[in-house]
C-alpha cells in the first residue's frame, strides 16, 4: 500500500528519512516519526494483537490514541499505542498476545 | 514558575483560540495537549471552510491550524506538548504526565477544549482489524499519507462521513458505498454534491448487518431498513471491502469536566452528556471554563469562536482589563457564533445551546 507520494491538495510528499524496524523479527520499513501504526499499514500489516480472553484479531481503531485497541509490545514494553507512538529506527516491534509478555495477570 | 492565569487543556481550534484571546489580552497563559502536535482535529481538515470571512471562508483546515500556531507563539502562550492532563485539584492544581515525568501546575482559571470522542458502532464483525473510525482513515490518509485499506464501506452520513468520503477518494482509493440508516442524508448538501459527482454511491435505510473476515475484515452485509429503522429480511447483500469506516457522530469528552465537579447534562443534539455552561463559556464551577467539542458537539469553526470567547471570558473573570472593553469584544464573537449557527442544521444546535444556557444551574466551587 505504502505512502501517498502524489495528493491533489497536499502535493507531493517530502522525502523523508526511512528507518528499518523489526516486526514479530520481519524488517519493515518506516518513514521516521510517523506512528507505528502508519508504517505498519503502509506494508500491509492490519493484525496488531490477539485479546487475552478470546485471542481475536485486533488492529487500528481510533487511530488518535483514545481507544487502545492499536497496542503492542515495542522494544518489550506491552501496551504501547502504536497511533501515537513515532516510529524510530531499530525498534522491535511484537504482535501483542493478551495483556502481553510482561504482564502478571496471565 | 508553574503558576499561570489561564491553563488551556487540549490544543484543538478551541483550545488555541481561547489561548490566544487570553494571552493577547495579557493573561500568563499556559496550553497543553497530549499530542506531538498541537491543532486536535484541524489539521486532517484538508477542505475548505465555508461561511463568513472572519470563520476562514474558503481557508482549508490546516491553513487555519498553522496561522494559529503562529499567533500562538509570537503571543508568548507556553506550549507543552505531549503533555496529558490526568486530574484538577483544589487550588487550581493541573496535574499532568509527560512520558514517565509527572507534571503540575497552578492556574487561575482552567479552560477545557478537550474535543469529542467518536461514536461507535457494535454489529458481528464490529471487532475485526478493518473496522475503523472515520476519524482514524482521516488521520491515516490525511496527516500520515497511509491509506488503511484500499476499497472502502463508510457508515453515516453526516459530515464527517461525506468529508472523509471524498479524502478517501482524492487519496486515490474506492469507496464503494456510504450507508445510512436515515431515509435522507444528514450532511450538508454541498458535500453530499461533491461525494456523488466523485462517483459515490450514498444508500439511504440502509445499515450494515454484519463484517466477515478470517482474521481481518474481508466482506460487509448491508441490508435495507424499514421506517421503523427495523432491518427488512431478504434485503441482505455483500460488498467485498478490506475497511469499514465508522462516521455515526462524537461525544463530548467529558472525563475532566466531570472530574472537576462542573454540572454535567445532556443534549442529544450537542453529542451527549457534556458541561452545562453558561453564554460566556462557564460552567457550575468557577474557576473552570468550557469550549468546543466538549462544550457540545458542532464543527471546527464554531470551536474556535467558542474558545476565543472562553479566552476573552476568563480575562474578564480575573479583571485583568477594563470590563466593558472586553465584553464589547465578547459581544462580537457571540454574534459570530449566532451566524454561524443558522440554517437547517445550525438552527437546532442554536436552540439546543440556547436551552443550555437557560437553565438555572446553581455555582459551585470547590476547586
Ligand atoms: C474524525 C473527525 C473529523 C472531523 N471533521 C471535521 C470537519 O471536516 N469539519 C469540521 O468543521 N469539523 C470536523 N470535526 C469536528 C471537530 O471535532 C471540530 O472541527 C474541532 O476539531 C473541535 O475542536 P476542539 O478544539 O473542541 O477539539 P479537538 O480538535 O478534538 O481538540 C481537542 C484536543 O485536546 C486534547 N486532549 C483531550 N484530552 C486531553 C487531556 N486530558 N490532556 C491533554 N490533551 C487532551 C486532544 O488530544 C486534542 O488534541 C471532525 C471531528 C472528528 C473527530
Ligand atoms: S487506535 Fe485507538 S488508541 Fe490507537
Amino acid at each position: 500500500m505504502a505512502h501517498i507520494e502524489e495528493h491533489p491538495i497536499l502535493g507531493t510528499m517530502e522525502k523523508k528519512k526511512y528507518v528499518t524496524v523489526k516486526v514479530d523479527g520481519r524488517e519493515i520499513q518506516g518513514i521516521e516519526g510517523e506512528p507505528i501504526a502508519a508504517a505498519l499499514l503502509a506494508n500491509g500489516i492490519k493484525i496488531f494483537r490477539f485479546t487475552h480472553k478470546f485471542n481475536e484479531p485486533r488492529g487500528l481503531f481510533c487511530g488518535i490514541g483514545q481507544c487502545t485497541d492499536c497496542v503492542m509490545e515495542v522494544d518489550g514494553v506491552p501496551n504501547v499505542r502504536t497511533c501515537v507512538t513515532p516510529i524510530r529506527e531499530g525498534m522491535e516491534i511484537k504482535t501483542q498476545h493478551g495483556f502481553g509478555k510482561e504482564s502478571t495477570y496471565e | 514558575m508553574n503558576k499561570f492565569d489561564v491553563i488551556v487543556i487540549g490544543g484543538g481550534p478551541a483550545g488555541l483560540g481561547a489561548a490566544v484571546e487570553a494571552a493577547r489580552l495579557g493573561a500568563r497563559t499556559l496550553l497543553l495537549d497530549e499530542n506531538s502536535r498541537p491543532g486536535g482535529q484541524l489539521f486532517k481538515q484538508i477542505h475548505k471552510f465555508f461561511g463568513s470571512k472572519e470563520h476562514y471562508a474558503g481557508t482549508r483546515g490546516f491553513d487555519i491550524g498553522e496561522n494559529l500556531l503562529k499567533e500562538a507563539a509570537s503571543l508568548n502562550v507556553v506550549l507543552k506538548l505531549d503533555t496529558r492532563v490526568w486530574g484538577v485539584f483544589p487550588g487550581g492544581i493541573v496535574t499532568a504526565y509527560c512520558g514517565e515525568k509527572g507534571l503540575k501546575f497552578e492556574g487561575k482559571t482552567i479552560i477545557l477544549a478537550t474535543g469529542a470522542s467518536e461514536n461507535v458502532l457494535s454489529f458481528p464483525g464490529s471487532t475485526l482489524p478493518g473496522v475503523i473510525t472515520a476519524g482514524a482513515a482521516q488521520t491515516m490518509v490525511n496527516l500520515h499519507r497511509v491509506l488503511p485499506g484500499k476499497k472502502f464501506v463508510v457508515v453515516g452520513s453526516g459530515n464527517v462521513g461525506l468529508i472523509v468520503s471524498y479524502q478517501l477518494k482524492q487519496a486515490g482509493a474506492e469507496v464503494l458505498a456510504i450507508v445510512e440508516a436515515l431515509p435522507q442524508i444528514s450532511g450538508y448538501a454541498v458535500h453530499a454534491a461533491k461525494v456523488k459527482r466523485a462517483g459515490v454511491r450514498i444508500l439511504l435505510s440502509h445499515t450494515v448487518k454484519e463484517a466477515i473476515g478470517e482474521k481481518i475484515l474481508e466482506q460487509v452485509i448491508l441490508c435495507k431498513l424499514d421506517s421503523n429503522m427495523k432491518p427488512i429480511a431478504g434485503t441482505e447483500f455483500t460488498l467485498d471491502a478490506d475497511t469499514l469506516c465508522l462516521a455515526v457522530g462524537l461525544n463530548p469528552r467529558v472525563e475532566l469536566a466531570a472530574l472537576c465537579g462542573c454540572h454535567l447534562i445532556y443534549s442529544p443534539v450537542l453529542g451527549g452528556m457534556m458541561p452545562w455552561h453558561d453564554e460566556n463559556m462557564c460552567t457550575s464551577q468557577s474557576r473552570i471554563l468550557v469550549a468546543g467539542d466538549l462544550a457540545g458537539v458542532e464543527e471546527a469553526s464554531t470551536a474556535l469562536d467558542e474558545g476565543r470567547l472562553a479566552g476573552l471570558s476568563a480575562v474578564q473573570k480575573l479583571g485583568l482589563r477594563n470590563f466593558k472593553e472586553v465584553d464589547d469584544e465578547m459581544q462580537k464573537i457571540k454574534d459570530r457564533l449566532t451566524k454561524l449557527r443558522q440554517g437547517p442544521f445550525g438552527e437546532k444546535r442554536q436552540l439546543a445551546k440556547q436551552g443550555i444556557i437557560s437553565m438555572k444551574i446553581p455555582k459551585e466551587s470547590c476547586l
